[in-house]
């Protein structure tokens, strides 16, 4: 359970998020649509603390990101409180931010052993099994520039995924990728939707929140103008913003 | 014209064509100048009686050269740690965004810089001069004391000064090689929770090596170099030995060759060395690495006409 309310972030003299509120229930899948500069990544960056929020609270699982409450006070986490609370948080970047001079498989093992101590062995068996499962099974010891970059965000999901987080990120899964790659990496997103992963996503690719969304919301200019099931955000959009950014992307 | 084209084209068919490759007469002659001047050259140094080979040979592997060689590599080994470990602190400082560590990390740098190496090794010479005593102990209370004199020796000076003026180009290298790694890289690591010292020097660091080598590896052979300054504190490295010797025996240039060939031998070794280091830092960075110049060499004796012949 992720709850977000009356997030704030400026950055310099542009108010990026003006006060975002948003629950998405354990399991479900919400996809987060709206023009470039509408602040979804940034939304996605500071539900893990890459960001930090001027003002509001982010809690997954009943969990204050970032801070710890005691009384009336919030006193914020050390880095290494932090890193562990993003260990168990999994990113994917528009740009997979592969690790180039470790191999795939290496990719995948690092956090799990670095980040949360498990034994080597059953991190190396995981690792084998999460690349089988995006169809890389026999591409573990390829280094990413071996890797076309479909296949690279297969990795990098796979590396997400291996820390078995109670969330997954995506932050344009898709948008650096060839057109005939996006399909690929929108399947791996459909069956892990369908496994009941917690996932947040954001993306410009309709078809896909039209299909595995439990719930759409879209952003524009830091707030969110809508939200709601696809059918109601996306075949009956309530706002005129929200419908003239579908027609655009619709085209 | 068009119908004697037309013409060929039916008569041969393209799989019959026959490439013949562009012809480069002016490298020929290029190369042609290039081997008389280097010809002249060698003749020249063999011929030459002023060369005085048999000197050099002499001398070459003499026992006082060869430990003077060895005092070289003490203080270019101890140069280079001691400025390498004190250069990761530098960057790191002036990375940070603590203001006060960076403009230090700034500051140490400008000063180290500005400062020739000949006039830093003789201010660590002269520290006894300047500070009688050396102290440790809480700053400003009590504390044990030393005569400077015996702490540090003639040569203990040579390698701090080196250590010292390494530290502020190693900090810079190393700055830079930090720099150059993508912002991307830093997140993914955070984003996967991977522990701060951890994603140093298994995630940034290693991308870092790839440009930070080349320059270090300069760095490494310019200190190799100047470790012959150290002769002005009268210690008995390479330059200095050999300097004694033609003092006494007046054969300068022979004796400069024993020098000349020794620092060429070990920069060819350093040059090597890097080669092989950055290879290994470069995996990942390209598809396919390419060959090695000792593979090359071998694939080409494999594949010359010339070796063919004979095997024929």
């Amino acid at each position: 359970m992720i709850e977000i309310s009356g997030v704030h972030k400026t950055f310099g003299t542009t108010e990026v998020l003006r006060g975002i509120d948003l629950t998405a229930a354990a399991g479900t899948v919400t996809v987060v649509l709206g023009p470039s500069g509408s602040g979804k990544s940034t939304l996605l960056r500071c539900i893990n603390h890459l960001e930090k929020v001027d003002s509001g609270l982010v809690r997954v699982d009943g969990e204050l990101i970032g801070y710890r409450q005691s009384g009336t006070r919030l006193h914020e986490l050390s880095e290494r409180q932090i890193l562990k609370q993003r260990a168990g948080i999994g990113f994917v970047f528009q740009n997979f931010n592969l690790f180039p001079h470790l191999t795939a498989l290496e990719n995948i093992t690092e956090a799990p052993i670095s980040a949360q101590g498990k034994p080597k062995r059953l991190v190396y068996d995981r690792a084998h099994e999460l690349l089988t499962r995006v169809g890389l099974g026999d591409r573990a010891h390829a280094y990413p520039r071996q890797l076309s970059g479909g296949q690279q965000q297969r990795v990098a999901i796979a590396r997400a995924l291996a820390l078995d987080p109670k969330l997954i990120l995506f932050d344009e899964p898709t948008s650096a990728l060839d057109p005939e790659l996006v399909g690929e990496v929108l399947d791996v997103l459909r069956d892990l939707a369908a496994t009941g992963v917690t996932m947040i996503v954001v993306t410009h690719e309709i078809g896909f929140a039209r299909e595995a969304a439990d719930t759409v919301v879209f952003m524009d200019s830091g707030r969110i103008v809508e939200q709601g099931t696809p059918a109601e955000v996306l075949d009956n959009p309530q706002h005129e913003r929200t419908r003239a950014f579908l027609s655009a992307v619709l085209v | 014209m068009t119908v004697l084209t037309t013409q060929r084209r039916a008569e041969t068919a393209d799989e019959q064509l026959v490439v013949v490759p562009a012809r480069h007469p002016w490298r020929w002659a290029g190369t042609a100048l290039v081997l008389v001047l280097l010809a002249q050259f060698v003749h020249g140094l063999a011929t030459n009686p002023g060369w005085d080979w048999s000197t050099f040979l002499g001398y070459f592997l003499e026992k006082s050269v060869v430990e003077a060689l060895g005092v070289t590599l003490l203080l270019t080994f101890a140069g280079a740690v001691l400025g390498f470990l004190g250069g990761i602190p530098l960057a790191a400082m002036r990375l940070s965004p603590n203001p006060v560590l960076s403009v230090v990390s700034w500051a140490y740098i400008w000063v180290f810089r500005s400062v020739p190496l000949l006039v830093q090794l003789l201010f660590w010479a002269n520290l006894g001069y300047l500070y009688e005593f050396l102290q440790i102990g809480i700053p400003f209370g009590p504390g044990w004391s030393f005569p400077t004199v015996n702490l540090i020796s003639s040569l203990g000076a040579a390698i701090l000064g080196l250590a010292l003026h390494e530290a502020a180009y190693a900090g810079e290298i190393i700055r830079a090689g930090l720099l150059s790694v993508d912002h991307g890289q830093h997140e993914a690591a955070a984003a996967l929770g991977i522990p701060k010292w951890r994603q140093f020097y298994r995630i940034v660091l290693p991308q870092a090596m790839r440009a930070i080598l080349p320059n270090a590896a300069n760095l490494l052979v310019n200190l190799l170099k100047s470790t012959s300054i150290v002769y002005v504190l009268a210690i008995g490295e390479l330059f200095y030995q050999v300097q004694v010797i033609y003092g006494r025996s007046g054969r300068v240039v022979p004796l400069l060759m024993v020098a000349t060939v020794w620092y060429v031998i070990l920069t060819a070794a350093l040059s090597i060395l890097q080669y092989y280091t950055e290879r290994h830092f470069a995996r990942g960075a390209v598809r396919n690495l390419p060959p090695t110049p000792f593979q090359k060499l071998t694939a080409f004796l494999k594949a010359a006409p010339l070796l063919k012949a004979v095997q024929r």
